[in-house]
């Protein structure tokens, strides 16, 4: 990641020979292999700033896994001791203002210390280039439709730092160099404003970079409208490769971005001049209300449909090498499960397998007399999983050594649900078994007209499941029926609950939204064919797949598609979403990374055989189980 | 004075009289029942129950009533399955075109009726047995079919419609034109639930007018979809949960257009009962002028 600090006021060498080239001692750059707090070993350096440089490093507390960090270097010079105190005590306040923000286009900030003359912030590194190389190392004009998604997912992280209570935070310093391109084409903007609070003082406080802040900000306003004008700018130079700071300032208006470049649209180039109006009033009033306008154009363009256009093409099957894979004896069609380090799959030659999540070493195996496609459950350092052998086995999470099992009349497809001191199971003997978790006794049994493979979800005091036939259940804790709802054909996909809504799906093809309390169906969506498929939910959407190949994301408020992307083959494996990205397998044997808002392919996986177990996600790792035998662990 | 109030009610209306109440009705349940209920502040009514009142005005500068409403609130009470049921209806019906008080009480007449006609054999039959559509489906095609109907019946005419089914914990809009649906919260938040397809929201949304401009924009009454109007109609229908601690509301453009939120945020507030707090918006938008027609339904889950 290069994090630059560069200012107007602070002009700063070329590149790598700068400010460190020996001017002062103190401002000398850390070598490589130098280990900071014995944690943070420095590899390399990022970039160079006035106050200091950036590297990357690695975290030495995770010994197992490569981790990188960006460390952001800050050497006090000031020759007051109380102006040195002050600076510090600024560093440490915008540091932990910084460690409240959560957005994918915010780094995350991991750790900060100050030492002699030095502070250093610890940061998610970012891989990736910064957009000011984009615009220069590409032949011709950037695709408009590629800055319309840039554009579009700056406003949403100036809307965010806008909305910050209880005072907005205002950017002040937008434009390409500070917006990085990660390996997965988003946006993250970086530098944060730390070097500003240091250089208050030296000579103005002026803050923003010249030929991209507007007018208002050289008298010395920064509002979100100055972040608007210059998000602006910074789209205008993606578009015409004319960098404005060779320009007289405000001058936009006499360099119409469709005279450079026709290709633009005029729904563009009218977004972009709004922006860029010289009095503030003659703004978007905010960001979001630029971004709008942004998914208008898209929406005209087709740029929200076809996202896919993208000038860093998506990385595709053999460029990806997984972390590590295991093998076992039988295909692998669940869900595994990860606890403390280890996870946790189970397996059709029987077992039940520990692998270390760091590097896939084995554990143990526990063998069970059928396959296992039940998703195990970690609960007080024991491992709860189901089997065809008709039985919840108990086993122990270290050792791996059996505590008790507990007998059903039928196979057993469902996964286990712990709460309130009872685990619940649906069995193919067509009862819901409720079972004391510490006794392994039948608490109550409830009895329903067909096989049950969906898992139970417990929530509001209530139990809902699906089973074979069609018939969904919502029960009281006393195993009392309060309502049922029939769909056409089984339910096999396992329910989940926002607010007062269940969503589930059924082989009838249908996605229902059903209202908790009474089992009314709110909408119904058709999707192409049924599925086992189960939903997840974010913010306002429901991801799904289904038999006829495509992932859906549809809107939970209205029951409208938002997104399908189609697969090869049927997609019975449940979504898994983390950070922006959505994670699913499908039988054509990929596992798949989209972008959950736009349903865009940023990455494939290609396994030898069909996933229909579903993926999870913990610490930027994704891991998986194939029919092709392996468990795959792939960076995310 | 007496000037004043003959204006308002017409020459058969008495200035002698004592100061009138406006035209609002209120919901079955007497002032002093709702008050009670508000005022205790331990939830004695462990079953949801809604509440609703509502009240309309010709207004001060329109010689008839082209806004329609309904208001129908379901209490089945006495066993653990019976869920809190309300349907709430506000149609403005449009002023230049020559049935615009045929379209909107077409609208509410067929919405509500076809709503009902599909819940009747859930809430007042034994057993019960539940509908094949889903709400939002139910919802759409009684919007489709008033729309069907006015082209037929009444060419030319136009009107909003803004329609609530509350079930459960849980409220099912269906919205097309520019009156409103709100969530008011006990904390004072008011959220419009509904997006105006009004030409002056389209000009907002894309960038072309400000907050300012929007206030003094010459066509404010434009609508870009209404009931009745065009080949196509695509009605916003969504479910949200209902807003609680707090109120639902529906109102005309009579009453937002004329009374700003902060205004309807304390009437509603300072008010005992809900139908006193839908007099008070009558009153208040009938104060600032009453340019056209008013409506206003408040309803509100208690326990």
């Amino acid at each position: 990641m290069r994090m630059e600090t560069r200012n107007i006021t602070s002009p700063i060498g070329p590149h790598g020979s700068g400010s460190g080239s020996g001017d002062q001692p103190a401002r000398q750059q850390l070598l490589s292999g130098v280990t900071l707090v014995n944690r943070y070993t420095i590899q390399d350096v990022i970039g160079i700033g006035g106050m200091g440089s950036v590297y990357r490093a690695r975290d030495m507390h995770f010994p197992n896994v490569v981790k990188l960090v960006a460390v952001k270097e800050m050497i006090n010079m000031a020759p007051d001791p109380l102006v040195r105190q002050t600076i510090v005590q600024n560093f440490e306040r915008e540091a932990n203002l910084l460690a409240t923000l959560h957005h994918p286009s915010i780094p995350r900030i991991y750790d900060y210390f100050s030492h002699d003359d030095r502070s250093y912030l610890v940061l998610e590194f970012i891989q990736g280039r910064d957009l000011e190389t984009v615009i220069n190392e590409a032949n011709g004009f950037l695709v408009e439709d590629q800055v319309i998604s840039w554009g579009i997912q700056l406003c949403d992280v100036l809307e965010y730092l806008h909305a910050h209570k209880p005072d907005p935070i205002i950017f002040r310093d937008m434009k390409p160099s500070n917006v990085m391109i990660n390996h997965n084409g988003d946006v993250v903007l970086v530098d944060f404003g730390i070097a500003k609070t240091f250089q208050t003082g030296i000579k103005g406080t002026m803050i923003g970079t010249e030929g991209y802040s507007p007018p208002e900000q050289y008298r010395g306003d920064a509002t979100p409208l100055a972040d608007v004008y210059a998000l602006g700018a910074t789209l205008h130079h993606a578009l015409t490769r004319r960098d404005p700071r060779l320009e007289p300032p405000f001058t936009f208006a006499e360099r119409p971005i469709r005279r450079i470049n026709s290709n633009v649209s005029i729904e563009m180039e009218a977004v972009i001049n709004t922006a860029l109006n010289y009095n503030p009033g003659e703004r978007f009033p905010n960001a979001a209300a630029m971004k709008e306008a942004l998914m208008n154009v898209a929406r005209k363009t087709g740029a929200l449909s076809a996202m896919a256009i993208s000038t860093l093409p998506a990385a595709v099957g053999s460029s990806i090498k997984p972390l590590w894979s295991f093998k076992c004896e039988d295909e692998i069609r669940g869900t595994p499960t990860l606890s403390q380090g280890v996870l946790y799959i189970g397996c059709y030659d029987n077992n039940l397998y520990a692998l270390n999540a760091a590097d896939g070493k084995f554990q143990w195996k526990y063998p069970t007399e059928g396959g296992i496609v039940s998703r195990p459950l970690v609960y007080e350092n024991n491992v709860f999983f189901c089997s065809e052998d008709q039985r919840l086995h108990v086993v122990g999470a270290r050792t791996g050594k059996l505590l008790w099992t507990y007998y059903t009349e039928g196979k057993i497809y469902s996964s286990p649900r712990i709460s309130d001191g009872h685990i619940f199971i649906g069995s193919d003997d067509q009862d819901l078994h409720a079972v004391n978790v510490n006794s392994g006794r039948v608490v109550w049994k409830f009895t329903t007209d067909g096989p049950i493979h969906s898992t139970p979800l417990i929530a509001n005091e209530m139990i809902y499941f699906g089973n074979e036939t069609g018939s969904f259940y919502g029960l009281d804790f006393r195993g009392t029926m309060k309502w049922r709802f029939q769909a056409k054909r089984g339910m096999t996909s396992s329910p989940v609950l926002k607010g007062q809504t269940i969503y589930a799906a059924s082989l009838d093809g249908t996605l229902y939204a059903l209202d908790a309390k009474s089992g009314w169906a709110i909408w119904k969506f058709r999707l192409g064919k049924g599925t086992v498929s189960s939903p997840v939910l974010t913010d306002d959407l429901i991801f799904i797949g289904a038999a006829d190949g495509f992932v859906y994301c549809v809107d939970g408020r209205t029951s409208k598609e938002v997104w399908r992307y189609k697969t090869d083959n049927q997609v019975s494996s449940s979504p898994a979403i983390y950070k922006d990205s959505l994670y699913i397998g499908s039988v054509d044997g990929f596992i798949y990374c989209l972008e959950y808002r736009t349903g865009r392919l940023r990455w494939k996986f290609e396994t030898a055989s069909a996933i229909t177990g579903s993926p999870v996600i913990f610490d930027d790792i994704v891991y998986f189980g194939s029919t092709d035998h392996h468990v795959y662990a792939l960076f995310a | 004075m007496a000037d004043f109030f003959r204006k308002l009610f017409g020459s058969k209306e008495e200035s002698t009289k004592p100061r009138p109440m406006d035209t609002a009705t209120t919901a079955p349940l007497t002032d002093q029942q709702i008050q009670s209920i508000i005022s205790s502040q331990a939830p004695k009514y462990e079953i949801k129950q809604l509440v609703a009142s509502v009240g309309q005005s010709v207004g001060k500068q329109r010689d008839h009533n082209e806004d329609s409403l309904l208001a129908l609130t379901n209490t089945i009470s006495g066993t653990s399955e019976s869920v809190p049921f309300g349907l709430y209806i506000v149609a403005d019906g449009m002023g230049g075109h020559q049935f615009g008080e045929v379209a909107s009480n077409a609208a509410i007449r067929i919405v509500g009726g076809n709503i009902m006609k599909k819940f009747h054999s859930f809430l007042y039959k034994l057993p019960t047995q539940a509908l094949q559509e889903s709400l939002q489906e139910v919802m759409e095609s009684s919007i489709m079919e008033a729309h069907q109907y006015i082209q037929r019946e009444a060419p030319g005419s136009g009107t909003t419609i803004t329609a609530a089914l509350a079930l459960g914990q849980q409220v099912t809009i269906g919205h097309v034109g520019d009156s409103r649906a709100y969530a008011v919260y006990q904390d004072g938040r008011i959220e419009p639930l509904t997006r105006d397809h009004s030409l002056v929201k389209r000009l907002e949304e894309l960038g072309h007018l400000s907050k300012d401009e929007v206030e003094s924009f010459p066509h404010r009454n434009v609508l870009i979809r209404a009931l009745g109007q065009g080949e196509t109609l695509e009605a916003d229908i969504f479910t949200v949960p209902f807003p609680q601690p707090g109120y639902l509301m529906i109102c005309s453009d009579g009453l937002w257009g004329v009374v700003n939120e902060k205004d309807i945020v304390r009437i509603l507030n300072e008010a005992p009962t809900l139908s006193r707090a839908c007099q008070g918006m009558v009153e208040a938008a009938n104060a600032a002028g009453g340019p056209d027609n008013i409506s206003v339904i408040l309803a509100q889950i208690i326990g």
